[in-house]
Formats: C-alpha cells, sequence, structure tokens
C-alpha cells in the first residue's frame, strides 16, 4: 500500500452528515477530494462541498433520476447519467451552470458511468442491452458514441475500466461478465456471477444483476456486488452478496456475503489497497457498511448504518467513505483510527 | 370437469346448493325483499364477450395508467402523450399508449382492501368482502348471462401460467365455473388416452349413458347431475380440441404476439375470443413489487404491452371489439411512497383500472388522484361500480336478478351503479 493511509475498520466512524428532502441513490467523491456527488429520487445532480458541506443542485438537464456519477481526472468536469437515458457533462466548480453536453445515450435507462483512467474516454451501459464508448476531446464529450457494444442479452448494469486503462468490464442483470476493448468491441465473455441472479418462477420475474463493480487495483480479480440466495424476489428476501471473479477466467474465487446473513443488496463495493473490499448494503436487514479482508467470505468488520445503503464512494487518498442512504442522508465515515 | 365444480348442485345449467339458496334468500331479505327483474334472456347468444387481463399481485397505477413524474412518489419513469390529446400514460406503455383512443380509464378506485385474497374476491366478484353470500365471479355471471345454451365449449376459460383466481361460479353452478387452462395448453385431461380408438370411446360413452340414464329415473341427484354434465362438457371439448391449440395461428401472429408466455396467452385469448368463448382472463403474473418496484415493472410491463396492444388493434381490426369488453385490473395498486428497498406495497386507496370495447366510451377517463397520487379527488368509486359497468357495457342489465331454483340472486352489488360516464 505504497500511498493510502492505514485504516483500521473497527475504528470507522462518521465525521459529516448531510441530509436531502429525497432519498439518495448515488454518490461519487471528485477526484481531488472536494465535493461528493449525489443523486436522488428527484431529477438533479447534487453537488456537496467537504469542507462546510454547502449543497447546490444542477437542474434542468435529466427528467428522471440521476443513478450514474462520473469524474474527469482534473476534476474540472463531472458526468452524469439518468434513467431518462441521457448522459450530461457539466462544470464541476462554480456555481451550478446549465450542460456543456446533453446526449441522448440510451434507450431506456442508463445505469453506469465509467471514465478511462486517461480520461479520454467515457464508457455507459444501460437497459437497450448496449455498451458504449464516448470520445472525450480537451474536456468535452463527444456527441456519439465512439464504439457501441453488443452482446449482452439483457439489461447492462455495470461497467468499469480495468485500473491500467486497457479495456472494461460489464455485467448485466442474468450475471454475465464481458471484457471489451476501450474502443467497444468485445473482447470476450468473461464468466456469469452466478450467485447473483435467479429467475424466480413463482413471480415470473428476473430477480438480480450487477448494482455495484469494482476491480482489483493490480486488475487481477473483479468484484460485482447485488442480492444472493434470493428465496422471495419481490420482498427482497435475499442477501447481500459479492461475487469476487478471477479476471483471467471467470472463475469465483470468493463469494463475500455477511456472516449473519441479514436481508439485502450490496450497492456499492470497492477496493481498498490495504487489501479489502468495501462494500454498502440495505435491505430488510437495515443498512451495513462491511469490511472483507482479501480473500475471505465474511466481513471482518461491520458498521450498522441508521437506514439502507444505496452507493459507496471512497475518497481519494482512501481515507473515507461516502455512503448515499434511503432516507436522504449523505454520510462520511473516516476509516482512519479515531483520535485521542 | 371444471376446476371449481360444486359437486352439491341440482342440475347442470341451474345448480342450486342449500347454502347459496339461504344466502340468496337472507340477500333478498337484507334488500327489502324487493323483487328486480329477472335477467332478459335477450343478452345470451347475442355474441358480447369480455376480455379480462388480469394483472397479478397489484400493478403499479403511477407505473402504468396514472404516472405522477417529478413528484416525490413519482418514480423515475416518465409520461408519455396517448393517441387521446392530452392524455398520458407512463412511458412503460408505448405500445399500448398508441390504442388508448379504443379504451378508459378509471383513475379513482378506491376500497378498503389491501390484502391480496380479499382485493381478488373483490375484483372477481364486485361485492365487499367478506361477504355474507358466495357469489359467482364475473366470468361466472358473463358465462351465463351471454353464453347461448347450445355453445359448445366452457364460457368461461382462464389462461394462466401461475397465479390467479379460481373462476368460482357459486350457485350458477359448474356450467359457468371458470376452466382453467395452465400455459395455454388445453385443459386437463381432455385428450384422448392412447390405445382408446374414437369408435371404442363412442361405444363407451354410450354405454355410461345408458346407465347414467337408468340410474336417473330411480335416483337423479344434483351430484349425478354435475357428474354428467361434467362427462359431456368433456366430450366436448375432446371435439373441440383444436380451439385450444394455440400453435395453429400463424408464424406471423406468434412473432406479433412475442413467443414469451403472455404473449402466447394474448393470442390464445384471441384465438377463443374468436370462437365465440364469452369470458377470456389472461392471468399476468406477478407484480407484487415491495422490492424493485422500478426493475420489476420494467420486466413485467415490457412482457405485457406490446402483446396487449396487438390484441386490442386485433380485435378492433377484426370488427370484434365492439363485442368485446376488454378489462385491465388487479387486485389494488400501490403505495405512492416508494419504501427503502425501491418497492411499493400494498394501496387500496387510490389506484386504476383500464376498460374499452364493447360499450365503454373510447377515451374516456373518469376521475381523478391528488398530485401525488395518494387520495382520490374526483369521482370516487370501486369493484362494485366497476362489476356493474361492465356488465352494462355487454348488454347485461345488471340491476336484475338471476331467478335459480326458484330463488332471485342480485347479479351485481345492489348498493353500487355502473358508471355511466363510462358507458358509450
Amino acid at each position: 500500500m505504497p500511498d493510502a493511509p492505514a485504516i483500521d475498520p473497527a475504528a470507522a466512524h462518521e465525521i459529516a452528515s448531510h441530509k436531502h428532502e429525497r432519498p439518495l441513490v448515488s454518490c461519487a467523491w471528485d477526484p481531488l477530494g472536494r465535493f461528493v456527488l449525489f443523486g436522488s429520487e428527484d431529477n438533479a445532480l447534487h453537488r456537496l462541498g467537504i469542507d462546510g458541506l454547502a449543497a447546490a443542485a444542477f437542474t434542468g438537464a435529466h427528467d428522471s433520476w440521476v443513478r450514474a456519477l462520473g469524474f474527469s481526472p482534473d476534476g474540472r468536469f463531472c458526468f452524469s447519467g439518468g434513467y431518462d437515458g441521457r448522459l450530461c457533462q457539466w462544470t464541476l466548480d462554480g456555481e451550478p451552470a446549465p450542460p456543456l453536453r446533453v446526449l441522448g445515450a440510451h434507450d431506456g435507462w442508463l445505469r453506469a458511468i465509467a471514465v478511462s483512467p486517461d480520461g479520454t474516454k467515457l464508457a455507459t451501459c444501460g437497459n437497450d442491452k448496449l455498451v458504449k464508448l464516448w470520445t472525450i476531446t480537451d474536456g468535452l464529450l463527444a456527441a456519439t458514441p465512439t464504439g457501441v457494444g453488443t452482446g449482452h442479452e439483457s439489461h447492462v448494469y455495470e461497467v468499469v475500466w480495468k485500473p491500467d486503462g486497457s479495456g472494461l468490464a460489464s455485467c448485466d442483470l442474468k450475471g454475465q461478465v464481458k471484457e471489451w476493448s476501450p474502443a467497444g468491441t468485445l473482447v470476450r465473455d468473461v464468466g456469469k456471477a452466478e450467485a447473483l441472479w435467479k429467475y424466480d418462477e413463482g413471480f415470473r420475474a428476473d430477480i438480480g444483476g450487477a448494482r455495484a463493480i469494482a476491480f482489483r487495483a493490480d486488475g487481477a480479480q473483479l468484484a460485482v456486488g447485488g442480492i444472493t440466495a434470493v428465496t422471495n424476489a419481490f420482498a427482497g428476501v435475499g442477501h447481500p452478496g459479492v461475487s469476487v471473479l478471477e479476471w483471467s477466467d471467470g472463475k469465483l474465487a470468493t463469494l463475500l456475503e455477511p456472516k449473519e446473513k441479514q436481508q439485502g443488496v450490496c450497492w456499492g463495493i470497492a477496493w481498498h489497497p490495504q487489501g479489502m473490499w468495501i462494500q454498502v448494503a440495505g435491505g430488510g436487514g437495515g443498512g451495513w457498511l462491511r469490511f472483507f479482508k482479501a480473500g475471505e467470505a465474511n466481513e471482518l468488520h461491520a458498521v450498522k448504518l441508521p437506514a439502507n445503503g444505496r452507493s459507496l464512494a471512497l475518497s481519494p487518498d482512501k481515507s473515507k467513505v461516502a455512503v448515499a442512504l434511503a432516507d436522504g442522508h449523505l454520510k462520511i465515515f473516516s476509516l482512519l483510527p479515531k483520535p485521542v | 370437469m371444471p376446476s371449481n365444480a360444486n359437486p352439491a348442485c341440482g342440475s347442470a345449467d341451474h345448480v342450486l346448493s342449500r347454502r347459496a339458496l339461504l344466502g340468496g334468500m337472507a340477500a333478498a331479505a337484507a334488500t327489502g325483499l324487493v323483487r328486480r327483474p329477472a335477467l332478459a334472456k335477450s343478452v345470451q347468444g347475442s355474441g358480447k364477450r369480455v376480455l379480462q387481463i388480469f394483472l397479478h399481485g397489484g400493478v403499479s397505477q403511477l407505473e402504468t395508467w396514472d404516472p405522477k413524474p417529478g413528484t416525490a412518489t413519482g418514480g423515475p419513469f416518465r409520461a408519455i402523450p396517448t393517441s387521446v390529446p392530452g392524455l398520458h400514460i407512463s412511458e412503460l406503455l408505448p405500445h399500448t399508449a398508441l390504442q388508448m383512443h379504443r379504451l378508459g380509464l378509471i383513475r379513482s378506485m378506491t376500497n378498503a382492501s389491501d390484502d391480496h385474497g380479499r382485493g381478488q374476491r373483490e375484483i372477481f366478484s364486485g361485492r365487499n368482502q367478506p361477504a355474507p353470500l358466495d357469489v359467482p365471479d364475473l366470468g361466472a355471471v358473463v358465462a351465463k348471462a351471454c353464453m347461448s345454451d347450445d355453445f359448445p365449449l366452457p364460457g368461461h376459460i382462464l389462461i394462466r401460467g401461475s397465479g390467479g383466481g379460481p373462476g368460482n361460479a357459486s350457485y350458477l353452478g359448474p356450467r359457468y365455473a371458470g376452466v382453467i387452462m395452465e400455459d395455454a395448453k388445453p385443459p386437463a385431461f381432455t385428450d384422448r388416452p392412447e390405445g382408446l380408438s374414437p369408435e371404442a370411446d363412442r361405444r363407451r360413452s354410450g354405454l355410461r349413458s345408458r346407465f347414467n340414464d337408468r340410474f336417473a329415473t330411480r335416483r337423479r341427484t344434483a351430484d349425478t347431475e354435475a357428474y354428467t354434465f361434467s362427462y359431456g362438457q368433456a366430450l366436448d371439448l375432446l371435439d373441440q380440441r383444436k380451439v385450444f391449440d394455440v400453435s395453429l395461428e400463424s408464424e406471423r401472429d406468434q412473432e406479433r404476439y412475442g413467443k414469451h408466455e403472455f404473449g402466447r396467452h394474448c393470442l390464445m385469448a384471441r384465438r377463443l375470443l374468436e370462437h365465440g368463448v364469452s369470458f377470456v382472463q389472461v392471468n399476468h403474473s406477478n407484480y407484487d413489487t415491495h422490492f424493485e418496484n422500478f426493475d420489476f415493472h420494467i420486466e413485467q410491463l415490457g412482457e405485457f404491452d406490446q402483446p396487449f396492444a396487438t390484441l386490442v388493434a386485433d380485435l378492433a381490426a377484426r370488427g370484434l371489439l365492439e363485442d368485446t369488453l376488454v378489462c385491465v385490473m388487479s387486485e389494488f395498486g400501490r403505495t405512492p411512497r416508494i419504501n427503502a428497498g425501491y418497492g411499493r406495497d400494498h394501496w387500496g386507496k387510490s389506484w386504476s383500472v383500464l376498460l374499452g370495447g364493447a360499450g365503454i366510451q373510447p377515451g374516456a377517463v373518469i376521475g381523478a388522484t391528488s398530485a401525488d397520487g395518494t387520495e382520490v379527488t374526483d369521482r370516487p368509486v370501486d369493484h362494485g361500480h366497476v362489476f356493474h359497468t361492465i356488465l352494462q357495457g355487454v348488454g347485461v342489465d345488471s340491476t336484475a336478478d338471476f331467478h335459480i331454483g326458484g330463488s332471485d340472486f342480485t347479479i351485481a352489488d345492489p348498493a353500487k351503479q355502473p358508471i355511466r360516464e363510462m358507458l358509450a
């Protein structure tokens, strides 16, 4: 762990809290660590300053919830994707201004955004079963995609860049994981996060899909989070699961599950370079922030949240996490030992 | 044999149990012994039919017929315009939106029911539950009122993959009970056993009939009449088996409806309606979305929308819609409030039903809800009013009685009335 400070999951403690009027659905930390963006059950993108917790809303571009968030690596711009299928680019700093770009990116929900590590490309995915690649030139998003990846047979729920920027991974409703080139061409079917999907014969519906995705820093493993061991799809009776797959062959390395099998869904997963997966979950068992030591199936430590967790963001310096909650709170937890 | 046959019947056509008889008398007493007119026979054989699409589990009115985009309760979906100027429905129903000029909406359903069993009984029977009298479902009432005496097929057919009510005929008897087609397959036990030739089968049935007739001259009972009817119906079904074979529809039509379960079921419904079946229910499961309401509605309504719209358009194109009343309903709606698991829970206070076709005012929108959808603000109605309206739409005087076994049974809840402005 060359750059990150030593964290202590058992010492995780809340250091800031902001209450929004609607339940939150997403959050992301800007690369410079100044802001947390969040989406909520309204049609806006919201910016929260870390110092002073001043909130500002970016409105007028989306007419559905904003679940997908991203940033240019230099922190000048941010990107939002909504359940209206739109992809928008905004100037992050200053008074919220009208968007620089509003693109009709997907037919149906746009579910995830991933900006390449070098900031030259942006990937999106959605309910049209497509993965799309967009070029960013001189900071500005191209108006049309440069690559359209086909091959998923169900809604594409998540997309993420490999840490070295050499390609992407996506995962759909049925847990199918695919690898894409940076140009958006299909490289291979990686494997399937089997534990995260089932077809409920009683309800006649699919339940599952990737609700969170992250690579380990060395790119050797891919973690896909969702709900597993579902016994009643429409009541959400199942528990948060994370399938950690070997990237080389797609085989399951570890299925992360809560020790106490609380009900819920994993809505956020992040790799901490101290050798740990950090997960946020929410459901019938309440909201939880959990820490899993790499290679171990059950958590090392869990923090009970006051409401269902719906999104997770690790700060750029890896010392804090932001969690978006169903009760409208955006909470920030320090992972460092408490000052004496 | 129909799944819901009442073995305590007195005749195949007019079956009456002691309990139903006493209940009917009690109901008559409760309504002041005012004798209503008996149902006229004129509707029978008129070719009027009802298609009921039952969205089992409780479809969300906010994700279908009464969207509230941009509000705290509205969820993530937008509203889209329809073929009726000024009328918007959820973006999840783009194909249905193009058929709305043939259909009408009731946006002001309200009742006390938040329970699946109770809600289903209420919407199927049109009576508040628990009811003092076991009453027949809409399908049985429509079959009894509209089917001609010599119609060779069941008049009340339920197509389903999962869930749905039993098609209760109550005092109307097994002839009007729902015959269930599991997964659009012909009713169970209607194929001739392998190795039994048609001639051998005919002789076997003849022998059984002779024994039966001889027995009936001395010891005719409700039970034997019911069994006789069931044998007769089974033989009729055997002869009509091709009616139940959806694969005989063209490949193009199978593609248009979709080869998934609900698509096949809608095509089967069209086939049955074309053959004159009085009441066809297609059950689409499931909408009980306490969790992930939005993802599940994308999936379920994505399956519902195109086959349903295709069916409505086909009925219109074939001249059947003017004689076929179409209804889309659930046992209740779903909570405007979105829960912490992105779900919506049971909600009977303000929800919607769609009607169209025979006797229904095209493009009508009845009632309204508040801006956040939590309460009815105009023209509150319930299952009882809808029951009357459907019957009136197909020409049945819902204020009349069935006269059965010497007793009068109110066809619909006498405390409720049809929604007149919904009727053409």
